[in-house]
């Protein structure tokens, strides 16, 4: 049993008691023999676990094929858009017109798809939002009131409005997956399209946006918000290595060049520098 | 192209920036202006990098003092030292032979945490916001804490920002530091911090930080949370990129492991094959 967690220690004592002893459960390495992520033995228990299966067991401790399949599907239908355009891919193509390296791209674009307008906050927002209006709806609550609470203290609902376009391409390929997979009559995904409804009759005329429905999913799934924050981590990645690749395949430099007239400045006039 | 479509193309609009094409290439700037200065014309050989830091951030010249404030504070948080966690970041991208990217990119990861990092300065800031001078404020900001997001990506905030939860008194490069930008004219904030110290760390129960100094520094010299995030972000990388550098030289034998270090709490054993 990890021990760690219940030291008293403050201070320079707590590090001193941490120094070159750290106590996990999670995973260790056992050099030339074996390797234990959460107890069980890699090579020997979760040898024909699929990498979402492990994925997911690492974040929750526990084996869940069904639930690693929806993750995938939905991160393939949702999130892996291979567009250069797009914020976090861009970021990948950009890299690869400059001939940096692969890792370096995907990791810049892992690394901005965890944006405000897009991505990961939305996708942890949203899961956030869900639960929480779950609970005020206990309460008796009406979503009326749950929306309008939320939308004072942030301005704006997590999960819903989109940013280019109104309408969310990926929610019926999104509900025809689920169907499939017998995930499609959660309590949550129908809170999802309930709130929708409100705000679609309002003068924001939001509609729902994929990450409140994948975020339905999750919640429907028995996730908690960092759970399903930390699996998403890696889900755009679909998208970003494609975006990379389709630059490193044309002459370097030629990925939307801008020449100097694209420059609006909006600066002071010229003036000179005085020591 | 012709010129209504030029007209349409989408553009980058900026304040910092203006640019004039060289004749032969309207890809490259004959010219380049940062808040008006010509960059290559008039700033190179008259301006110091720090000067024009502050052009970039505040688009107007800075005072002598603040050039001194922001001089000194950079120069304190240029190097962190091989023990810091940003800087250990890059070293194990070091002596793993990583791209030099990648140890920058693992140094400003680590480095823009709620511990030590970036991401407390900018709490640090907005408390500076919120409280002033005023200590009445900070006992209270201390003790009520602002509520914590739970759909934020971040990490709940689990110490007093600007504070080192981890510490005893509070180190003597920390009073250093602060004695060194408190002495800079008009920097009131630094000096009430240096008065208010004491009071300070007993509220936090921990030492002041050199992340609390950072807030308080930004604070004075007028920067915004998110410049000052930016800010100590950028001005910690040196030491990052020459630890790193120099790991990489003497290879990974040289550098710890944590070989015995490491006890597995739920070890299932060697098994047979299930």
């Amino acid at each position: 049993m990890n021990t760690q967690n219940n030291t008293s220690l403050t201070g320079p004592e707590l590090l001193s008691h941490y120094e070159d002893n750290w106590q996990t459960a999670m995973g260790a390495w056992f050099p030339a023999e074996r390797v234990v992520l959460r107890g069980k033995d890699l090579f020997t228990e979760l040898n024909d676990y699929s990498w979402m299966e492990y994925i997911l067991f690492a974040v929750t401790g526990k084996h869940n094929p069904r639930l690693a399949k929806i993750i995938e599907g939905l991160s393939l239908l949702t999130t892996s858009y291979p567009d250069p355009r797009l914020w976090n891919n861009r970021i990948a193509a950009l890299a690869g017109t400059t001939r940096s390296t692969g890792a370096l791209a995907v990791s810049a674009g892992v690394a901005a798809s965890e944006a405000t307008i897009y991505g990961l906050k939305p996708i942890k927002g949203a899961l956030n939002f869900l639960y929480q209006a779950a609970e005020k709806k206990k309460q008796g609550i009406s979503i009326e009131a749950i929306v309008k609470e939320e939308l004072k203290a942030k301005r704006c609902i997590s999960g819903y409005g989109r940013p280019l376009t109104d309408e969310d391409e990926r929610i019926a390929p999104g509900l025809r997956f689920l169907a499939k997979m017998d995930a499609d009559k959660g309590e949550y995904l129908k809170l999802a399209f309930e709130i929708e409804d409100y705000l679609k009759g309002t003068r924001y005329k939001f509609k729902m946006n994929i990450a409140a429905f994948n975020a339905a999913t999750a919640a429907d799934a028995g996730m908690t918000a960092d759970e399903y924050y930390h699996t998403s981590t890696i889900a755009f990645i679909g998208g970003i290595l494609p975006s990379h690749l389709s630059t490193l395949s044309k002459p370097e430099g030629t990925f939307y060049p801008l020449s100097v007239d694209r420059i609006n400045s909006t600066s002071v006039t010229k003036r000179s520098w005085v020591n | 192209m012709s010129s209504q479509d030029k007209k349409d193309r989408e553009q980058i609009t900026t304040k910092i920036w203006r640019e004039e094409a060289e004749p032969d290439n309207p890809f490259a700037a004959t010219a380049s202006y940062c808040a008006g200065y010509d960059v290559y014309g008039d700033l190179l050989g008259k301006v110091s990098f720090i000067e024009y830091l502050w052009l970039l951030f505040k688009l107007d010249p800075p005072s002598k003092a603040q050039v001194r404030t922001l001089e000194g504070l950079a120069v304190a948080l240029a190097n962190p030292g091989p023990r810091d966690t940003s800087v250990r970041g890059a070293m194990n991208a070091g002596v793993g032979g990583s791209t030099h990217a990648a140890a920058l990119i693992a140094s400003i990861s680590i480095g823009a945490g709620n511990l030590g990092g970036a991401r407390e300065v900018f709490t640090a800031m907005q408390y500076w916001q919120q409280c002033g001078t005023d200590i009445d404020s900070w006992i209270n900001i201390i003790k009520n804490p602002p509520l914590y997001d739970t759909g934020d990506v971040w990490p709940e905030m689990e110490h007093t920002p600007g504070f080192d939860p981890n510490g005893a008194s509070c180190p003597k490069p920390v009073r250093q530091l602060l004695n060194h930008l408190a002495n800079i004219e008009h920097n009131d904030e630094l000096i009430w911090l240096q008065s208010n110290r004491l009071l300070l760390e007993q509220q936090a129960q921990s030492p002041l930080s050199f992340s609390g100094i950072a807030a308080a520094t930004f604070f004075t010299l007028d920067f915004k949370p998110e410049e000052a995030e930016m800010l100590f972000l950028l001005l910690r990388l040196p030491g990052a990129a020459a630890h790193a550098l120099e790991q990489e030289r003497m290879g990974w034998n040289r550098y710890p492991f944590f070989g015995a270090g490491l006890t597995l709490t739920d070890d299932p054993g060697p098994s047979t094959k299930k």
